[in-house]
């Protein structure tokens, strides 16, 4: 497990600040990140070495929380405390705000679930869900969820919540009429995070799940491979005890490069692993 | 429980006593250890790593009223943040009973998205430096 996830690089993205989220392009060769100064730098690969290429400061007067990409990959949205949304269009290597919105929430996010909890009710509304096929849920006793993502297939889902649990849930065999599935947590996995975890991030190229932590770490879980697709059981195959000398805000894997992993922290920076998946106990 | 001195942590108690002890009211002219809103008992710490602590402060607002224990709950945070000379990380509570939405509060305070968009809004921003800053 020690040499299962290897750092290739650590960027200071966001000195002196701190670095909120990270989002890959479609293509996976730019990689978005924003933060507490406001500004959204997009990254790109040059030899070996990560640079920046773009720095996108104009667009809020506040921390930007969350990024993410359109589907064609030419738009950007970014989300701010200054409770506005800026659209960014991508010309060449250049991009400008083409729109900027008065909204709370975010157009083209790929992990798209917002759950309102309601007591113990569960009453979920995806947005945009139908432009990837993917659904989250998430629910539990009166713990936040903070993060859901859809996961390899279309009917899972995970969400991580404040309490340091991490749910698995699918799809429940009934389907009920009108649109909403109705789903059911299949799987917990707790013990393994000693404080809240900020992010989870599901691989859709090789199944493995990575966690972002309040305890400075980064972890990656695997599917044990002879488990029951009901009831299954997850293992840790990964754990950096100090990915980062504070909180780990984000984890995204690269939608086309198996294995790479970008991940952010409240200490402003940016770090890219690789992560070498276990088969039968051989690392590969 | 409260480390003794000799013991590790019993440094970095103190240092968070200190530096909580002279935070004013955003209300009254006093200290929060005037006011006993904060008492030598309030601070626990646990060793979590080298040289890394877990700070735990439950303090008991004046009155029961949600606005001023979430903004006292702030200038904790960001006056221990500021201070503290050691790796730490830190959770904040209302101590059990003081209020009848503790548990939202609670939340609240240690939510860090709330916290950080909070100290970006001006007016909160200006209460909590003078709550915070250290007379000359």
């Amino acid at each position: 497990m020690k040499d299962s996830l290897s750092l290739l690089a650590r960027i200071p993205a966001h000195p002196d600040s701190r670095c909120w989220f990270l989002a890959w392009d479609p293509s996976g060769t730019l990689l978005a990140s924003c933060g507490g100064d406001r500004s959204i730098r997009i990254w790109g690969k040059e030899g070996d070495d990560w640079v920046c290429k773009s720095v996108l400061g104009e667009g809020h007067q506040r921390t930007i929380r969350k990024v993410a990409w359109s589907p064609c990959g030419s738009y950007l949205a970014s989300a701010s405390f200054d409770a506005t949304t800026c659209i960014w269009k991508k010309s060449q290597d250049e991009f400008e705000v083409r729109l900027s919105l008065l909204i709370l929430t975010q157009g083209w996010a790929n992990r798209l679930v917002r759950g309102l909890h309601l007591g113990r009710e569960i009453v979920w509304q995806a947005m945009n869900a139908h432009e990837i096929g993917g659904w989250g849920v998430g629910g539990g006793e009166g713990s936040d969820w903070i993060k859901c993502c859809s996961g390899l297939w279309d009917s899972a889902a995970c969400s991580a919540c404040r309490t340091a649990l991490i749910a698995v849930w699918c799809i429940a065999g009934v389907v009920c009429s009108g649109a909403d599935p109705s789903w059911k947590c299949i799987c917990t996995l707790s013990g393994f995070h000693t404080r809240t975890i900020y992010d989870v991030a599901w691989c859709r190229l090789t199944g493995a799940l990575a966690t972002a932590c309040g305890d400075d770490a980064i972890r990656i879980f695997e599917e044990e491979p002879l488990s029951n697709p009901q009831q299954p059981t997850f293992a840790l195959t990964a754990h950096v005890p100090r990915a980062h000398s504070q909180d780990v805000n984000c984890v995204a894997w690269n939608p086309k490069e198996p294995g790479l992993l970008a991940s952010c922290s409240d200490d402003g920076e940016m770090a890219f692993w690789k992560y070498h998946a276990w088969i039968a106990g051989v690392l590969l | 429980r409260v480390p003794c001195a000799g013991e590790p942590g019993h440094g970095a108690g103190q240092s968070a006593r200190d530096i909580i002890r002279t935070i004013r009211d955003p209300e009254k002219p006093n200290t929060l250890e005037e006011l006993e809103v904060v008492t030598e008992s309030c601070v626990e710490v646990h060793e979590i790593g080298e040289d890394e602590y877990l700070v735990i402060i439950r303090f008991t607002p004046t009155v029961p009223h949600c606005s001023l224990a979430t903004l006292i709950g702030l200038c904790l945070r960001i006056k221990l943040q500021r201070c503290l000379p050691f790796k730490h990380k830190l959770e904040i509570y209302i101590s059990e009973g003081a209020h009848s939405t503790e548990e939202d509060i609670n939340k609240q305070i240690n939510d860090k998205e709330r916290v950080a968009a909070a100290m970006e809004n001006p007016n909160l921003r200006e209460i909590v430096e003078q709550c915070v800053t250290e007379p000359d």
